[in-house]
Formats: C-alpha cells, sequence, structure tokens
C-alpha cells in the first residue's frame, strides 16, 4: 500500500500526522527568553517562555539546550541544564547555570526577545516520600540550581528543608535568598571560610540527625560530600537521593555516552544518567 | 493523516531490499531506542532499525565516548549489549505495537557467528536483518569485514544462507573501494547495501596532551561527513543494482533528496536525532512538502537522478592525478 503525505503546498512547516491517540510528553521548542541576568561573577539566571508540558517540569529533571554559538566556536551538542525553576501557571522555565565552556558562553549571549531551542522536560527527578518530614539539602556549585526548585516542591508538601550550601567563595553562594524564602533553614559552607571539609559538613550533619531535623539527604554536585552522606545514611538507616552529571549527546536514552556505574546490592550495574536518573538512590551512587 | 483531498498528495513510498516502505526515513543504528517514543510517533518512520545487538551481554567501551567537534560528533561507544534474551522479550515486545517494519541490526566477531545470529532473529515480526560488518573481524586480526570485498562476500554469503529475510549489509566508509565492497555484498546475495557507518577519527585535548576518547579513536558522524559519504553512495550506485539506503549527516529534507539523486532508495538519520528529536518526522513532512513544491508525485522518481553533464565519470585528475 502506497502511503502518501498529505501536505498544503504553502505549509513547509506542516507536520505529517500520525496516530491520533500519541502525544509527546517531551519536546524541542523555540522558548523566547525573558531574561539573562548576571547573579555574580559566574553564575547566570535565564527565564524562558515555554509550551505546557516543558512548564510541566519537576525538580531534579532537566533540558537538553542548544546553545547559540559564541563568537569563534561552534558547540556542536545539546548542553544538559537542570531545571532551577517551572512554573506552569505562567508557563516559564528558569536555568542557573555556570558559564564554564563553549555552550554556556553561548548561552551568556541571549537577550530578551532571543529565541533558545529547549528540549525537555528530561529524566527522572526527586521523589518526596510521603513519610518524610524534615530532609536535608546538601549542594556545591551548579548542584545548587539542581536543589534549589527541590525547596518549593518540599513547601508545598509541608516537608521541612535544611540546606547546607556551599561554595568556594561567600560572593559566589548562589540561591540562598530562594532557599530562604521557601523557608529553608540555610547554612552556608565555603572554602574561603575553611568551613565546607568534609569533617566540618560530617559534623553538621551528625547534629542534624541528633536533632532530629534530618529524614532523608538530597544531594548534588561533590563526590566529597556524597561520600560523607553515604556513610552517615548507611549508620542512621537513612534514604537519600543524588542528582548526578555526565557528559551527554542525546538526553533521551539512545546513545549510551553518558552511562556511570552503581553499586545495586553489591553488583556493578551501568545505568543512562539522561535517562535512568539524573536523579537516583544515594545508596547506589559510586563517586 | 490530514484529511486533505486534494491533487497534492506526494507519494513517499518506497522499496527498499526486499521490504515496502511507506517513506525513505528510518533511524541509523544506535541511535535510536525506545525513549524517543515520547517525542516522535514511530509510526510515521519508514522502517525502525535496533541498536546492533550481539548474541552476548557486552560492557561498552571507556568513557568518555563522545566528543564533539565542529559539524559533527566522535563516538567510542562500543556497542553495549543486553544480549539475545532480553531483545526478544523485552525489546520486541515494545515494537509490536508499531506498524513499521523492524530491521534487527546484528553484530558477531565471526562469520559463523553472524549466521547464527540471523537464524535465531529470523522470527515474525522482524521485518529485516541488518549486519554491522564494520565491526572487528577476530578471523581476520581484528579488520572489520567490510575493509575488504572478500571477508564481506564470505560474511554474506553465510548470512545470506542463514536467513531467508531481506538481508541488508552496512558497510564501511573506511575502505579504499567501497564500490568494490558493495559489489562483493550483491554477488553474495545481500538485498540491500547501507552506505554507511562513522569515519574512522581522533580527538586530542591540547591541555592534557592526551586522546578525548577513552578508546583513543572513534567514528564521525554528523553533517561534517555527508559531502564523502554521498560520494560513496554515488559510487556504489554505479557498482550495484541492489538498494541502497544513504547513511551519513542527514538532518534535513534537503539532505535526503541528495542522498536519492546519488542514488540511494532510502537513508538514515542518526545524529540529527540527538539535536533535534523529531528530525526523522519533520524531514518525512518537509520531503512531501519539496516533491510538492517541485511536482515530482513519486519520490522515488528521483533516486539516481543526478544530472551529469558530457562526461560519464566526472575527471577527477586533479584529485588523484594520475602518473
Ligand atoms: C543533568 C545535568 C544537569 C546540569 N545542570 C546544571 C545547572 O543547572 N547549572 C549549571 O551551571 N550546570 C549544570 N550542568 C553542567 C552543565 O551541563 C555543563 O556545565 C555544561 O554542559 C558545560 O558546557 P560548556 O559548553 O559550557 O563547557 P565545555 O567544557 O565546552 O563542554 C564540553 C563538553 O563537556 C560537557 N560537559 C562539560 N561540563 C560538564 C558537566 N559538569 N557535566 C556534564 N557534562 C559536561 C559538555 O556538555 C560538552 O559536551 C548539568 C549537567 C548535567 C549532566
Ligand atoms: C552514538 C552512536 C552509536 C552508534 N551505534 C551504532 C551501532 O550500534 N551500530 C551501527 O551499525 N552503527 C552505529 N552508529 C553509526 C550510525 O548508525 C550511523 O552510521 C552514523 O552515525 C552516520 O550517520 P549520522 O551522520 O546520521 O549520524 C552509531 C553512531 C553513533 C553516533
Ligand atoms: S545522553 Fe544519550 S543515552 Fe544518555
Amino acid at each position: 500500500m502506497a502511503f502518501t503525505a498529505a501536505i498544503q503546498p504553502d505549509a513547509a512547516t506542516s507536520r505529517v500526522t500520525g496516530s491520533a491517540r500519541w502525544k509527546p510528553d517531551i519536546v524541542a521548542e523555540l522558548a523566547p527568553v525573558i531574561r539573562n541576568d548576571a547573579v555574580n561573577a559566574e553564575y547566570r539566571h535565564l527565564v524562558v517562555s515555554c509550551s505546557d508540558v516543558a512548564a510541566a517540569a519537576t525538580p531534579g529533571q532537566f533540558f537538553q539546550l542548544l546553545c547559540p554559538h559564541p563568537a569563534g566556536e561552534q558547540p556542536f551538542l545539546r548542553r544538559p541544564m537542570s531545571v532551577y525553576g517551572a512554573d506552569p501557571a505562567n508557563r516559564q522555565l528558569e536555568f542557573l547555570y555556570k558559564v564554564a565552556g563553549a555552550g554556556t558562553r553561548g548561552l551568556d549571549t541571549l537577550r530578551a526577545g532571543d529565541t533558545l531551542d529547549i528540549m525537555g522536560p528530561l529524566g527522572v527527578g526527586f521523589t518526596l516520600d510521603p513519610s518524610w518530614r524534615r530532609i536535608v539539602a546538601i549542594g556545591r556549585g551548579a548542584g545548587l540550581a539542581t536543589l534549589a526548585p527541590l525547596a518549593l516542591a518540599a513547601k508545598r508538601k509541608g516537608v521541612h528543608v535544611t540546606a547546607i550550601l556551599s561554595a568556594r567563595r561567600p560572593e559566589l553562594l548562589v540561591s540562598v535568598d530562594l532557599f530562604r524564602a521557601h523557608g529553608a533553614d540555610v547554612i552556608s559552607v565555603t572554602d574561603a571560610e575553611q568551613s565546607s571539609g568534609p569533617t566540618n559538613v560530617e559534623r553538621i550533619l551528625r547534629q542534624l540527625i541528633v536533632e532530629e531535623r534530618c529524614d532523608a539527604f538530597f544531594t548534588c554536585g561533590s563526590s566529597r560530600l556524597m561520600r560523607v552522606q553515604q556513610r552517615l545514611a548507611k549508620e542512621f538507616g537513612l534514604r537519600g537521593q543524588i542528582a548526578m552529571e555526565q557528559q551527554m549527546a542525546c538526553g533521551i536514552g539512545l546513545c549510551h555516552c553518558c552511562v556511570r556505574d552503581f553499586n545495586v546490592n553489591g553488583e556493578i550495574v551501568s545505568r543512562r544518567v539522561c535517562w535512568d536518573g539524573p536523579v537516583f538512590d544515594l545508596s547506589e551512587a559510586l563517586p | 493523516m490530514n484529511a486533505v483531498t486534494r491533487a497534492t498528495m506526494v507519494d513517499l513510498s518506497v522499496e527498499v531490499g526486499g521490504l515496502a516502505l511507506r517513506n525513505p526515513v528510518m533511524p541509523a543504528s544506535g541511535t535510536f531506542a525506545e525513549g524517543l517514543e515520547r517525542v516522535i510517533d514511530f509510526n510515521l518512520l519508514g522502517a525502525i532499525v535496533t541498536k546492533t545487538i550481539t548474541r552476548e551481554l557486552r560492557a561498552g567501551n571507556p568513557l568518555p565516548r563522545i566528543v564533539e567537534r565542529p559539524g559533527g560528533l566522535i563516538n567510542a561507544i562500543g556497542i553495549p549489549s543486553q544480549g539475545v534474551p532480553y531483545f526478544l522479550e523485552e525489546t520486541m515486545r515494545h515494537y509490536a505495537a508499531c506498524d513499521a517494519p523492524l530491521v534487527v541490526s546484528i553484530s558477531a566477531p565471526t562469520a559463523e557467528g553472524f549466521a547464527s545470529l540471523a537464524t535465531e532473529l529470523s522470527i515474525p515480526g522482524v521485518a529485516a536483518i541488518e549486519a554491522n560488518i564494520s565491526c572487528p573481524n577476530i578471523e581476520e586480526d581484528g579488520k572489520a569485514y567490510a575493509i575488504r570485498a572478500d571477508s564481506t562476500e564470505k560474511v554474506t554469503r553465510e548470512l545470506r544462507n542463514a536467513t531467508k529475510l531481506p538481508l541488508w549489509v552496512k558497510l564501511t566508509p573506511n575502505t579504499g573501494d567501497i564500490a568494490e565492497v558493495a559489489r562483493a555484498a550483491e554477488a553474495a546475495g545481500a538485498d540491500a547495501v547501507v552506505v554507511a557507518n562513522t569515519i574512522l577519527s581522533m580527538a586530542i585535548d591540547i591541555k592534557t596532551f592526551r586522546p578525548c576518547l577513552g578508546n583513543v579513536m572513534g567514528g564521525l558522524s554528523g553533517p561534517a561527513i555527508k559531502p564523502i559519504i554521498l560520494r560513496q553512495v554515488f559510487q556504489c550506485a554505479k557498482a550495484v543494482k541492489i538498494s541502497i539506503i544513504g547513511c551519513g549527516g542527514v538532518s534535513t529534507a534537503e539532505d535526503v533528496v541528495e542522498y536519492m539523486l546519488a542514488g540511494a532508495s532510502a537513508v538514515q538519520v542518526g545524529t540529527a536525532t540527538f539535536l533535534q528529536p523529531a528530525a526523522m518526522t519533520t524531514i518525512v513532512s518537509d520531503l512531501g512538502a519539496f516533491c510538492l513544491r517541485r511536482e515530482i508525485p513519486r519520490v522515488t522518481d528521483i533516486v539516481r537522478g543526478v544530472v551529469i553533464e558530457e562526461a560519464d565519470e566526472p575527471d577527477l585528475a586533479w584529485v588523484n592525478p594520475r602518473p
């Protein structure tokens, strides 16, 4: 049987429609930029308008951004970026990114009124177990961007958050106000003040556990801090989740470039960070 | 399908290597998986092509497995495979509901291994076998089968004897004379050749002086390779009568038109899906629009349609000076 594509002569952009019941829940679309502001010397806050599907993103999920080309450079692949905020009512998405290389330098060129090709929402995000009342979120660097929306989700579920935010210098701490605005207690630790080392963080965590302020750990951005939490989780029988990073090409589980090893009941298994994660069970994560 | 009832219908259907496809666009092996179903409707594809599967479980190559370069990416994924039982249970079940024909890409280290895998997978639900003979042949010191005509002929013949399903053989561009290799595949009974796989390449990190890939070398794909593979499709089209499936850097309908003019009856789309997950379905619809604009009633009308004035053979003297 010959299949014929029905196309209007003038509609080069028209889509051939397939089965009627099929509907995508991951989209690639051109999102108008609302603003793209410097937060500090390294981080930028990007806000875009988007569709309902994209704005349905949940904490821990991410988007693959097709970054504009900065002068003299040609980033080819999309770049993964966590959802920093998603507002379904206003159909907006927020990203908080650190200018690191060609792709993020390209993002830095975006101005209000430009468009950005976004693809998502992708991956498995954080889950809040109904039995948890108080959680501890620990993040460092860009990992804070991943954890920040968790504070709002927790607040909506009546879960209290203590956030331990780590950075090289106090002026590079991001999201402090955001965590506070969502009712979190914020403890900041920095390399400059020599408070961010694993020993001090462990001391703080032990205190929180003793005070019964930690039903579960949520973390992103530092394997040193991850190891501390894994040790304490084991000692005190606590659960935890970790958002992991890995270089990505497709972001939807096709290419197998983003795999990491996990320890599942003593057996080493490889999983795709983009599709099986990026959020994984803390106890199974390997540095 | 849109209820458009005007005399502006374009027939996109093609016959490729023993299969009737509703359109000439399908995924390239290794760049497609079930997850894409959350972005595009698989029933709009000409066919479905699986990631290459091997009999045994395979872990794949060390990280990093991918590095980008302008216009393309170099991958050394290394065929991680969950083995045949997983394929039969999970993958087959997943595609059962889809009405696009399922093409299963296979690989094995020996010709005998290829043949027995093809026999085992010649089951209802599998529409064709694509033999990825760009992988190391342990009988020949790890050189890919498709580097040489004689090893291509041998493995294709064993495969031909092992299955009655349409047999597609995927060639490697990393060979001296791809037309000769295509002729060998045809002589041994292949129904189609897929031209081609990735181009062997390398990238070095000048900060660390180390190779960018864990595997040191990898395969280049994406728009950067299209002119090279297009030339190989053209060369193969002059050498064989069986169908040719173009594969390399297709990201727009214009690329498909170019491949078809060079001699391909269908194309596979790989890297483009990483950048635009709906690339394949967009290409199908844009291809229809192209034909409509050019008043081409059937897309097959353009296959092998490249017009070369005067000389039959373009003069390459300035590229390959004769002694
Ligand atoms: C799921 C996920 C969520 C992320 N969320 C954020 C976020 O919210 N904010 C933020 O600032 N950063 C985030 N990152 C890191 C961000 O993706 C990288 O900083 C970014 O890709 C760097 O690209 P570049 O072109 O600027 O750097 P380059 O160094 O030029 O990039 C070269 C290659 O390396 C890859 N790469 C570089 N750094 C990383 C990294 N840290 N992780 C993974 N791949 C990398 C790039 O994707 C690219 O393929 C996230 C990473 C992942 C995997
Ligand atoms: C990440 C990745 C994985 C691939 N895996 C396979 C594979 O398993 N089997 C195979 O025959 N080709 C594999 N290929 C090659 C593609 O099928 C295709 O031949 C190549 O990418 C060229 O097409 P493109 O430029 O459209 O990507 C792979 C390519 C990429 C980028
Ligand atoms: S990025 Fe392709 S599988 Fe994860």
